[in-house]
């Protein structure tokens, strides 16, 4: 059993996909929220479709070609980056951290899988929201659980 | 390797195992045909294909589909490049589906230099895609398939190609960022510039445990050397490159007068070198604004004369006529 069919959270999201006003309260008041202590903590961009754990901790958004899938050719040889030299390339900083850094094996090996393009859809959105109702479309279906015999979602990496 | 019909004249010769020789055309700063038609003059022949560069280094440059029509109509098979700084997935794709009516065959694509560095640093960057996405989405156009799941018909069938640094950390992560690209559907590589060819042997030694010169044709990137300034300038100054202080050492003791014909000789003696290790599928030669160099590497080389292009280019010479 995945943990997003587990009961409770099955409800949440039936609940949330049926009431948008309802969805859209958590929306105002999860964004910033989200925002304030991924900021600070990560730098976070609200992509409203997190890969911080897929990616050692490090949020590939801050990477100035939005890079989600590896380092551009222009690190530097300390390791910063081609844009902003007095930065850190995200790239060179998420393959140390997941080498040194406390973490499920799972979490590392993220690291070398195929992620699918940004979906600017949910821009400025919540992520853990967009969690919860299955509209990050990499993790979770993008249909309630009843309605599974619907076409899955597109998952454009794949084609 | 995966079998299909060569949609190209490069996809034919590297099948065909013979060591493959692609250049780079870059396009000029202005609305200049005759420019395109005497680079590419200088190229046919001489090498399989030549990219023609999307606005290398974020500088405005005449469009790379629209030269690359220019060196098709001169009979020249052009590589065309697609850069995810400028546009989004729609611009992309529709560029794309023009590029191959117009009879365009190889694509590669890249990410970009961002244009902090270019001409224009004002820009809006894009992004919309990252590289590995960009060759995956063409992937996926060429299976009849548009980004978004619509169908395409018919379906544009490119030779898809990308690019690979060696000489930027995280060095042991490059395998698998080209992992990724082979996974995202890439047929062939090209490298940065090899002036450490130390360090490209320890990455095509572990590209070759990972199999993925069984998957994708990797064409090692040469180039030749101005003068010792220039190789100072890119060991020290360029993101991203490495030269090793035996090809500096080498050009500054030649006497101003040689400079151009050793830094030749260097860049033949990396061609050598790559035709030694194992994976290498050909070269790719950046010379920067430098085409004339071409000619006389290959025929130093011994990579002359240059498998004839049969008749795939017959479409597009119909078209330009």
């Amino acid at each position: 059993m995945k943990w997003y069919e587990f009961g409770p959270i099955a409800w949440v999201r039936d609940f949330l996909n049926t009431n948008p006003r309802a969805e859209g309260f958590l929306q105002t008041i999860g964004l910033p929220a989200e925002a304030v202590i991924k900021k600070t903590l990560f730098g976070c961009q609200s992509c409203g479709q997190c890969l911080l754990h897929e990616n050692a901790m490090t949020c590939p958004m801050r990477c100035p070609k939005n890079s989600r899938n590896g380092p551009c050719g222009g690190v530097r040889a300390n390791g910063h980056c081609e844009v902003y030299p007095e930065r850190w390339c995200v790239w060179y900083r998420a393959y140390t951290r997941s080498k040194t850094w406390p973490m499920p094996q799972a979490w590392r090996d993220d690291l070398y899988r195929l992620h699918p393009p940004v979906n600017w859809e949910l821009i400025n959105t919540s992520s853990v929201v967009n969690l919860i109702t299955g509209r990050d479309q990499g993790i979770m279906p993008k249909k309630p659980a009843e309605k599974k015999t619907a076409p899955a979602p597109k998952t454009p990496a794949k084609v | 390797m995966e079998t299909q019909a060569a949609r190209s004249n490069l996809q034919k010769i590297l099948q065909a195992g013979v060591f493959a020789v692609t250049s780079e055309l870059g396009p000029p700063k202005s609305s200049d045909a005759a420019v395109v038609h005497k680079k590419a003059g200088l190229l046919r022949g001489v090498s399989d294909a030549a990219n023609i560069t999307d606005n290398q280094t974020a500088i405005v440059r005449m469009s790379s589909i629209g030269a690359a029509v220019m060196a098709l109509q001169d009979g020249f098979e052009p590589v065309i490049q697609m850069t995810c700084r400028d546009r989004n997935r729609i611009a992309m794709q529709s560029d794309l589906l023009g590029a191959y009516a117009l009879g365009v065959r190889n694509v590669l694509c890249l990410t970009g230099d961002h244009m902090r560095w270019g001409n224009h640093p004002q820009a809006r960057k894009v992004y919309d895609l990252d590289s590995i996405n960009l060759i995956a989405m063409v992937r996926g156009m060429d299976a009849g398939k548009f980004q978004n799941g619509e169908e395409i018909k018919p379906a544009p069938k490119f030779f898809v190609g990308g690019v690979e640094n060696p000489f930027a950390p995280p060095y042991e992560f490059r395998p698998f960022r080209l992992k990724k690209k082979a996974e995202a559907g890439a047929q062939f590589i090209q490298t940065q510039m090899i002036f450490n060819v130390e360090r490209f042997k320890e990455f095509m030694k572990k590209v070759v445990d990972l199999g993925l010169h069984e998957q994708l044709y990797i064409l090692a990137g040469v180039g030749p050397l101005k003068s010792p300034g220039m190789a100072r300038y890119m060991r020290d100054s360029v993101a991203g490159m490495e030269v090793s202080n035996e090809f500096v050492e080498r050009m500054e003791k030649t006497p101003k007068e040689k400079w151009k014909d050793e830094g030749i000789n260097v860049c033949v003696d990396i061609i050598h070198q790559m035709q030694e290790i194992p994976g290498v599928a050909g070269v790719h030669i950046m010379s920067i604004e430098w085409e004339e160099a071409v000619p006389i590497i290959m025929e130093r080389a011994g990579l002359l004369p240059r498998p004839q292009p049969a008749e795939l280019l017959a479409p597009a010479m119909a078209v330009a006529a």
